[in-house]
């Protein structure tokens, strides 16, 4: 097969970027989208060129460090899986391929392909968390879950963090992405007692990073290796403006007797 | 006494990094950095305003009122099909509304007040969230897009609701104020009507502003139930519905009423 690429090059976060056009001869079809680069890479690297810089690290679909744009679309045309489960079979000889970087304010380009998510573990950071006691571990089942949350929940904690639905998104949000995380914590007995708090710290954490609002497109469920669904930023607003209507004043003082 | 202060978002900006470039001054003059007292939270509504969340939810909501305002409308307007008499008593019955608990035209101008609240609710957190939105992708995509799932109608709001917006100021001016209808007459509704949509370019306005009305709805009615956190996979197709519905309903109900008068077939 022969693909022709055009690649957005950029050497750090504030030189200005372009596409440039590569031509790769025979790629085997079995090749993932990855594999397909690493090939590009080496025959740039014999060159004496610049490898082009991309994000991977499981190469499985499991990990969340791979993804750019392929023709407009965050991952690529399959849907349900990361780049790097993308194989050149999904392709035709001769197909001419745009890739370029997730573009958001949120997300600067360190170089090529490769942007900064960093922004995404602020958001964790600021709420995604349970409080657990350290010790022995719990005996499994002291809690009872129904079989259906136990399910919505897991379907929200697959999750990887790759980035897609801000990149899909036209606004740049990442109502999907922090949707998904207050949900999957949300919706279990284990994440009740911060469940206020998290709703409120992580909307406001996203905003201050920059993302953008939902407008209810539904691009970046379309676009999510993991199909995590819009129904989870619904669920963000019912929890958002839950705990900002009833939410009373943070406490003056801790409990005991200090 | 240990205050509890709640952890606010972190800004990632330079913020942590001091200046250590040659302009900066020596270390041992920066003041220490001063540690801010527990920090007020700014008054519930604002708080919640501030947040494109809560715009959401004030889009969400507002869009409901409005929704309401416009079957109403509609359904009033839809008399004109029972003569002249049926829609100008309607008129007269919108003034004489509340009476007499209350005064005659309040309960209107009641009325009147929530819907332009509304309506520039709607439109400042519009406005409001655009912005924020075009911040957020300061580079845009040089490639083609290629749109997966979303619809005309999501992808357009912007576009539908100026339209509507500058539609609902004209219309105003045609028929409620009569500046922009030469032979309007204040109570005469139904001549009013037949006397503004006889004008071809004015029903031409009218049909045309009514389409991107009922396509902004066909998203709107939608997207309200989930902002509002009203989504399940048993809910979701019903919400369709009604979006879809309500869209038809308002769109085939409002540009009729120009569509037959312009042709003569009424009035």
């Amino acid at each position: 097969m022969r693909i022709i690429l055009h690649i957005w090059r950029q050497k750090h976060r504030d030189a200005p970027g372009k596409m440039v056009r590569y031509e790769v001869e025979d790629v085997n079809p079995h090749m993932s989208f990855l594999e397909m680069l690493d090939v590009l890479n080496e025959r740039l690297i014999e060159r004496g060129d610049e490898p082009v810089v991309f994000d991977h690290d499981c190469r499985e679909g499991i990990c969340g460090s791979c993804g750019f744009v392929i023709n407009g679309i965050p991952h690529g045309p399959l849907r349900g899986t990361t780049v790097c489960q993308l194989h050149m079979r999904h392709f035709k000889d001769g197909d001419e391929l745009y890739l370029e970087p997730w573009r958001a304010r949120a997300f600067p380009v360190i170089r090529d392909l490769m942007v900064d998510r960093s922004a995404f573990d602020r958001i964790i950071a600021a709420g995604g968390f349970i409080s657990v006691p350290t010790g022995s571990a719990p005996d499994g089942n002291a809690i009872p879950i129904p079989k259906e949350v136990a399910e919505l929940a897991m379907d929200a904690a697959a999750c990887i963090g790759c980035g897609a639905c801000v990149a899909a998104c036209p606004n740049a949000s990442a109502m999907l992405f922090t949707g998904a995380k207050i949900s999957h914590l949300g919706l279990l007995p284990q994440g009740q007692p911060e469940r206020e708090q998290r709703a409120i710290a992580m909307v406001a954490q996203m905003q201050a990073e920059g993302f953008g609002a939902c407008t209810n497109v539904a691009e970046c469920e379309a676009v999510c290796p993991k199909n995590i669904k819009i129904e989870n930023i619904a669920r963000m607003f019912r929890d958002f403006i839950t705990a900002s209507w009833t939410r009373r004043p943070p406490v003056e003082r801790l409990g005991g007797a200090g | 006494m240990t205050q509890v202060r709640e952890p606010g978002p972190v800004v990632p900006s330079a913020a942590s990094s001091a200046p250590s470039g040659p302009g900066a001054p020596p270390a041992a003059a920066r003041r220490p950095p001063v540690r801010p007292g527990p920090q007020r939270p700014a008054p519930l509504p604002i708080e919640f305003w501030r947040s494109a969340l809560g715009k959401k939810w004030v889009m969400a909501v507002s869009g409901i009122v409005l929704l309401g305002f416009v079957l109403v409308h509609m359904i009033g307007n839809l008399k004109v099909y029972l003569g002249a008499e049926a829609i100008n008593r309607y008129g007269e019955w919108l003034r004489e509304l509340g009476e007499p608990a209350l005064p005659r035209t309040a309960a209107l101008w009641i009325v009147r007040a929530v819907l332009a609240g509304a309506f520039v609710a709607h439109v400042v957190a519009a406005a409001q969230l655009t912005a924020l939105n075009r911040r957020a992708r300061p580079v845009g995509y040089r490639s083609p897009r290629d749109y997966v799932a979303a619809n005309f109608a999501s992808r357009t709001m912007r576009w539908t609701g100026v339209i509507v917006a500058l539609f609902v100021v004209f219309h105003l001016l045609d028929l409620t104020w009569g500046t922009a209808n030469p032979k309007f007459v204040r109570g005469e509704v139904y001549d009013n009507m037949v006397a503004s949509f006889r004008r071809v370019p004015v029903a031409i306005a009218y049909i045309a502003a009514n389409v991107a009305l009922a396509i902004h709805i066909f998203h709107g009615a939608w997207s309200l139930f989930q902002t509002l956190g009203w989504s399940n996979p048993r809910l979701n197709p019903a919400r369709r519905w009604f979006a879809a519905g309500f869209a038809a309903v308002i769109g085939i109900g409002n540009i009729s009423m120009p569509l037959l008068i312009v042709t003569r077939v009424v009035g």
